[in-house]
C-alpha cells in the first residue's frame, strides 16, 4: 500500500477481518499505521520465538480491540457490561502483559510478584474508575446539584476484596505470614470486634446524612419556588392590582402570566427554540402576542430539529403571525404546525375581515416577498387564502429532502 | 328547551362567574363543591349537562364520573379545567366526557360547547384535536383493533382542519359534507379515543388506575 491510498484519515483502530491471516490485528493495526501489515506480522513473529511476547501481545490485541464490523472487542463482549469493569480488565491484563514482558528480557519477576500486582491493579483500576456513562445521567429535578455518582457498592467491594486478596497472596507466597500469624490473628480479632461496635454507628450516621440532604433539597427547591412565584406571578399580580382600569393591558398581562407559568409548570421552558420547531413557533407567537395584543394558540404535531428550512417556515409563519394580529382584533389566531422528517407543514388561521385576493395586488408587497418569497427560496411554497367575512389562512410548506 | 347544568368546582368564584356568564342561556340547576356532593346533587338533579371541573380534591372529575358510571345515565360531562396537559384531558376523557374546554374560554364558545354535548356531539379543542392526531400517529400497537386503534382517512382530515382553528360548519363546507357527518367523525374519534389500547391513550389510565 502507499501512501496515495490512505484515505484523508487514518481510520479508526480496528481488527480487519477482510485482510486478516489469524485474527485480522496485524492487518488492522497496518492500515492504522500505514505500514505494510507484512512487516507487523514478522514482527510478532520474532517476539513470538524470542520468549513468547509476541504471542501474549497478539492475544492481548484480539481480546481488546474490536472487530471492523462486528463492533465490539471480544473482551468486552465476553465481560460483565459497564465500562468500568471494562477498564478495569484491559488494566489488570495491560499490568499483566508488561510484568510478563519484562520478566521476558530478563528482569527477575517472581510468581509471587507478578499476580498479586495484578490483582492489586484490577482491583484498585476497579475502585478508583467511575463510570463516565452514570456521570452524565441528569437528574430532571429543576436546579438541584446533581448528586455526587455513587460508586457502586458491589464494584467497590470486589475491588477492595482485590486487592486485600493480592496482598494475603503476595504474604502467603513469601512466607512472610507464617511469622506474623499471631499478630495477623490478634489483628482479625480486634478489627471483627471494632466492626460489630462501629457498624450501626455507621449506619446511623450514614441514614441521617441522607435525612439531613433530602431536607436540603427540600428547603432548596421551596426556595426556587418561592423566587420564581416572586418573580412571575406576585410581579404580575402587583401590576394587575395598578392597572385595574385598563382592562385590555389587565388581559393581556393575564395572558402572558398564564402562558409563561404553564411552561414553567410542564417543564416546556427549558426546550430550546434552536433545535425544535414547536418551540420555536411558541416563542413567536408569544412575542407577537405580547408586541400587538393578539390572542394566538399554537398547537404542534410532531416536532423536528431546527434547520434552515424550519427557519424560513417560522420566518414566514412569523409575517403571517403579524398581519393576522393587525387584522383579527380580539379574536384568537389559530397556528396548526405538522413536522416530521419528510416535510413541514404550518397553518395560520385568523378570523379577521378577510380580504379579496384579486383586488390586491400592487400594495401587498410585504406578504409577496416575506411570506411566499421567503418560501420559495427554501424550495417550499405558501399559499394564501381569504375572502370578504372569512378570515385569512396562510398555509406554508417545505418539504424536507 | 334550554338545556339544565350543574356546574362542578371547587372553587366558589369560579362557579358564580360560569353561573353568571351562562345565566339565560341555560338553566343552572345546581352547584357542587366536592366529589362526594357532585355525585349527590347529580343522582338527585338528573341534569342534561355537568360541567366538571378536573382538579378537585379527593380525584376530581374522573372521579366523580368513575361513581356515577355515565353510560347509565342520561347526563353529559363536559370538562372544564385550567390545565390543558394532554394527561389530564385523556384521563377525564377516558373516564366519559364527551368534551374538553379550558377555563379561559369565551362566554359564547362555552355556551355553544354545552350545546354540542347536550345535543350528543363531542367537543374537541384545536389542542386535543392535535393531541389526538400525535396520539394516533406512528407504528400500531401490538394488539391491533383497526376500528379501534386507528383513525380513518375522513376522520384524520376532519381533525386536521379543527386543529386548525375550523368550525364544524366550514369544515363541512370545505370537505363537501354536512355538518351532521362531521359532527359523526368527531363522535367517532371520541369513541376510539375511550375505547382504544393505543400504548400512547391508555398509559396515563393505568398510571392513574381507571381501566
Amino acid at each position: 500500500m502507499t501512501a496515495g491510498d490512505l484515505p484523508a484519515r487514518a481510520p479508526a483502530l480496528a481488527r480487519d477481518l477482510d485482510n486478516r491471516v489469524i485474527a485480522g490485528v496485524c492487518a488492522g493495526l497496518g492500515r492504522r499505521m500505514g505500514v505494510d501489515p507484512v512487516i507487523l506480522r514478522v514482527a510478532f513473529v520474532v517476539a513470538a520465538a524470542a520468549g513468547g511476547a509476541g504471542i501474549v501481545l497478539y492475544g492481548l490485541a484480539w481480546l481488546l480491540l474490536p472487530a471492523e464490523r462486528a463492533g465490539r472487542a471480544v473482551a468486552a463482549r465476553v465481560l460483565p457490561r459497564g465500562a468500568s469493569w471494562q477498564v478495569a480488565a484491559g488494566v489488570g491484563l495491560l499490568a499483566l502483559a508488561l510484568l510478563l514482558f519484562l520478566r521476558e528480557l530478563g528482569l527477575w519477576f517472581s510468581d509471587a510478584l507478578v499476580w498479586p500486582l495484578v490483582l492489586a491493579v484490577t482491583g484498585t483500576a476497579l475502585i478508583w474508575h467511575r463510570s463516565t456513562a452514570a456521570r452524565q445521567r441528569t437528574t430532571r429535578l429543576r436546579g438541584l446539584p446533581r448528586p455526587p455518582e455513587p460508586i457502586t457498592r458491589g464494584r467497590a467491594l470486589l475491588g477492595a476484596a482485590l486487592v486485600v486478596g493480592a496482598a494475603l497472596l503476595f504474604l502467603v507466597w513469601t512466607d512472610a505470614l507464617a511469622a506474623a500469624r499471631d499478630v495477623v490473628l490478634v489483628l482479625v480479632a480486634v478489627v471483627v470486634a471494632l466492626g460489630l461496635i462501629l457498624t450501626p454507628l455507621w449506619l446511623r450516621l450514614g441514614r441521617s446524612l441522607a435525612e439531613e440532604r433530602a431536607a436540603r433539597i427540600r428547603s432548596q427547591e421551596r426556595a426556587e419556588l418561592a423566587a420564581h412565584l416572586h418573580d412571575s406571578v406576585l410581579q404580575t399580580l402587583a401590576l394587575v392590582q395598578r392597572r385595574a382600569d385598563d382592562p385590555r393591558t389587565v388581559s393581556a398581562l393575564a395572558r402572558r402570566q398564564e402562558r409563561e407559568l404553564r411552561s414553567w409548570l410542564s417543564g416546556t421552558d427549558t426546550l430550546d427554540a434552536a433545535e425544535s420547531i414547536a418551540a420555536a413557533l411558541q416563542a413567536v407567537a408569544s412575542e407577537i402576542e405580547d408586541a400587538h395584543g393578539a390572542t394566538i394558540e399554537v398547537v404542534a404535531v410532531g416536532d423536528a430539529p431546527f434547520d434552515s428550512r424550519a427557519e424560513a417556515v417560522v420566518a414566514a409563519a412569523r409575517e403571517a403571525l403579524v398581519n393576522a394580529a393587525k387584522f383579527a382584533g380580539e379574536k384568537p389566531i389559530a397556528v396548526y404546525a405538522e413536522a416530521d422528517d419528510e416535510r413541514i407543514h404550518v397553518f395560520v388561521r385568523d378570523r379577521g375581515p378577510g380580504f379579496d385576493p384579486d383586488g390586491v395586488a400592487a400594495d401587498r408587497r410585504g406578504v409577496r416577498d416575506s411570506i411566499v418569497g421567503r418560501m420559495e427560496r427554501v424550495g417550499g411554497r405558501a399559499v394564501v387564502s381569504s375572502s370578504r367575512g372569512e378570515g385569512t389562512e396562510v398555509e406554508l410548506v417545505v418539504e424536507r429532502r | 328547551m334550554k338545556p339544565r347544568v350543574v356546574i362542578v368546582d371547587d372553587h366558589e368564584l369560579f362557579r358564580a362567574g360560569v353561573r353568571n356568564e351562562l345565566d339565560g342561556v341555560v338553566d343552572v340547576v345546581g352547584e357542587a363543591a366536592t366529589v362526594d356532593e357532585a355525585v349527590e346533587r347529580i343522582r338527585a338533579e338528573r341534569p342534561d349537562v355537568v360541567l366538571l371541573d378536573v382538579h378537585m380534591p379527593g380525584g376530581g372529575g374522573p372521579e366523580v364520573l368513575r361513581r356515577l358510571a355515565p353510560a347509565q345515565l342520561e347526563t353529559r360531562f363536559l370538562a372544564l379545567s385550567v390545565s390543558d396537559d394532554p394527561e389530564d384531558v385523556i384521563v377525564v376523557i377516558r373516564a366519559g366526557a364527551r368534551g374538553y374546554v379550558t377555563k379561559t374560554v369565551s362566554a359564547t364558545e362555552l355556551a355553544d360547547a354545552i350545546h354540542s354535548v347536550h345535543g350528543g356531539d363531542a367537543v374537541f379543542s384545536p389542542r386535543l384535536a392535535g393531541f389526538v392526531l400525535d396520539a394516533f400517529a406512528g407504528s400500531l400497537p401490538t394488539k391491533v383493533d383497526p376500528e379501534l386503534d386507528q383513525l380513518t382517512a375522513r376522520e384524520r382530515e376532519v381533525l386536521r382542519y379543527i386543529a386548525r382553528g375550523f368550525l364544524y360548519k366550514e369544515i363541512a363546507l370545505r370537505l363537501g359534507i354536512s355538518v351532521k357527518t362531521v359532527e359523526a367523525h368527531v363522535s367517532a374519534v371520541l369513541r376510539k379515543l375511550q375505547l382504544s389500547n393505543r400504548h400512547e391513550l391508555s398509559r396515563w389510565a393505568v398510571e392513574r388506575r381507571l381501566d
